[in-house]
């Protein structure tokens, strides 16, 4: 055995894994562990208490409201990638969730986890902050709820609060007409992304493109959303979609490693949205040409 | 030390365990079955998978304690069992045929992960065998057997598990 000795609990309620939480400063929330099993196994994550969540019956729902698609924290990345409700309320997940890991750890890894661990080239995470999804955590009884467009602030670093247990994700329901992209390069399948975009244009009958999200990924320090909601009422041909991508690109700061230099990655990112955007672009044609 | 109870390969097993032991290590040093794997220990190579209800996953990559009540199959329990017991599975006999193995240390994994994908999809394309091994590594063969492998194996699910039909015999005309 490798990790360090720790206490290992597994409550049956919010609360009472938020009251473990705050009853010792080094415990870490065990969800799907397959990002933090490899961390304590390498050391790097060295916990006094784990707590198991995966026996909490109400993180691992499904809910739905008229607008909203709701994933609770401890649904399996596999569970929602299979989810007819995912494939038709964000499909731009249901395709990201593809790309995430491979079959074994997406039978393990949860969507929640992932978005609280927020790894800089998480996909989950990625699509979170593209759309603009709605975290919610349980603080001191109460829920908070963050903006996953504002919510990543660092590699692994989020602004949740320290005593907060994450409880559900909410997705607006994309329209009925919406076209997705989703693109990363990685050195081989299930490896960390070197660069990845994610898109999606919304259309609605009658006013055209209502709203475009366009996120990157894995090039800097944490998932980031760019504006090129301009696109918006043009013809959205080849052009303009590089000219807004480029434009938006320009502020992006990236990060450079072993793996990749940041010119690289800006390079390939840029790319890969102008590809993700095209893939949307190419889902509504038949509407956008009416 | 926690107490464990689970269902590895069809028999109740329990131990007693610190939380810190994977269920890897729980299946190797406290259950005895050392078909199990220990490749990277976290969660790169796939050595370790084992089944979860049916499904593959990473024993590396789990807490014993987490497993607690699950039902578990090992490579030890894929192969035949009651008269047929110390026989191959059917997968295992089409990675022998196709030279799907050569050091072998992958092969576990493989073949469970084999396992799982054949139990939910009777006739996978290549590209669907190719993404159910994709979280598995293998430094010997360069995977090609090992997709033809499960290829002959799902192709011999849907019927009988005799010898293979064998075109080189009629080419050489030993069978007449």
């Amino acid at each position: 055995m490798k990790p360090v000795r720790f206490d290992y609990k597994r409550p049956a309620t919010i609360d009472e894994a938020c009251g473990l939480l705050a009853s010792d400063d080094n415990a870490r929330i065990l969800a799907g562990g397959q990002s933090l099993i490899p961390m304590l196994s390498m050391r790097l994550s060295r916990p006094s208490l784990l707590i198991d969540i995966a026996h909490i019956p109400e993180l691992t729902a499904f809910g739905e409201t008229e607008t909203h698609i709701e994933i609770g924290a401890m649904v399996r990345q596999a569970v929602a990638q299979k989810s007819e409700f995912v494939k038709t309320h964000i499909p731009l997940l249901a395709k990201a969730l593809g790309y995430v890991g491979h079959p074994p750890t997406r039978a393990r890894g949860t969507v929640g986890g992932s978005v609280a661990h927020a790894d800089p080239s998480a996909e989950i995470a990625l699509v979170a902050a593209t759309l603009g999804a709605e975290i919610t955590y349980r603080v001191d009884g109460a829920d908070e709820i963050f903006d996953a467009s504002d919510f990543f602030i660092g590699p692994m670093l989020t602004i949740a609060p320290p005593t907060g247990c994450l409880t559900r994700l909410s997705f607006v329901k994309a329209p009925a007409v919406c076209g997705t992209g989703f693109h990363e390069v990685a050195p081989r399948k299930s490896d960390y992304a070197l660069a990845s975009a994610a898109a999606q244009i919304n259309f609605a009958a009658g006013s055209g493109v209502t709203s475009i999200h366009l996120g990157i990924g894995s090039v800097g320090d944490f998932p980031e959303r760019l504006d090129v909601n301009q696109l918006c009422g043009t013809p959205l041909d080849d052009s303009a979609i590089a000219d807004a991508v480029h434009a938006a690109m320009q502020m992006v700061e990236t990060v450079e490693d072993l793996h990749a230099t940041a010119a690289y990655r800006k390079r390939v990112a840029t790319e890969l949205a102008i590809r993700a955007l095209r893939d949307a672009r190419g889902e509504i044609s038949k509407d956008l040409n009416q | 030390m926690n107490d464990v109870t689970l269902t590895i390969n069809g028999k109740p097993v329990s131990g007693v365990t610190e939380p810190r032991v994977t269920l890897l290590d729980f299946l190797r040093d406290v259950a005895g079955l050392k078909g199990t794997h220990a490749g990277c220990e976290h969660g790169v190579c796939g050595a370790c998978t084992v089944l979860i209800d049916g499904t593959a996953v990473r024993s590396c990559l789990m807490l014993a304690v987490q497993a607690e009540g699950e039902d578990i199959i090992t490579i030890e329990g894929i192969g035949g069992s009651g008269a047929r017991a110390g026989e191959l599975g059917v997968i295992q006999d089409a990675f022998c045929e196709t030279h799907g193995l050569q050091c072998g240390y992958c092969t576990p994994g493989m073949i469970l992960a084999a396992e799982a994908l054949l139990s939910v999809n009777t006739d996978p394309t290549e590209h669907e065998v190719r993404e159910a091994i994709s979280g598995n590594i293998c430094r010997c063969t360069g995977y090609v057997q090992i997709v033809d492998a499960i290829l002959l194996a799902a192709k011999r699910l849907g019927q009988r598990n005799d010898a293979a039909p064998s075109d080189a015999n009629l080419v050489w005309g030993l069978n007449s």
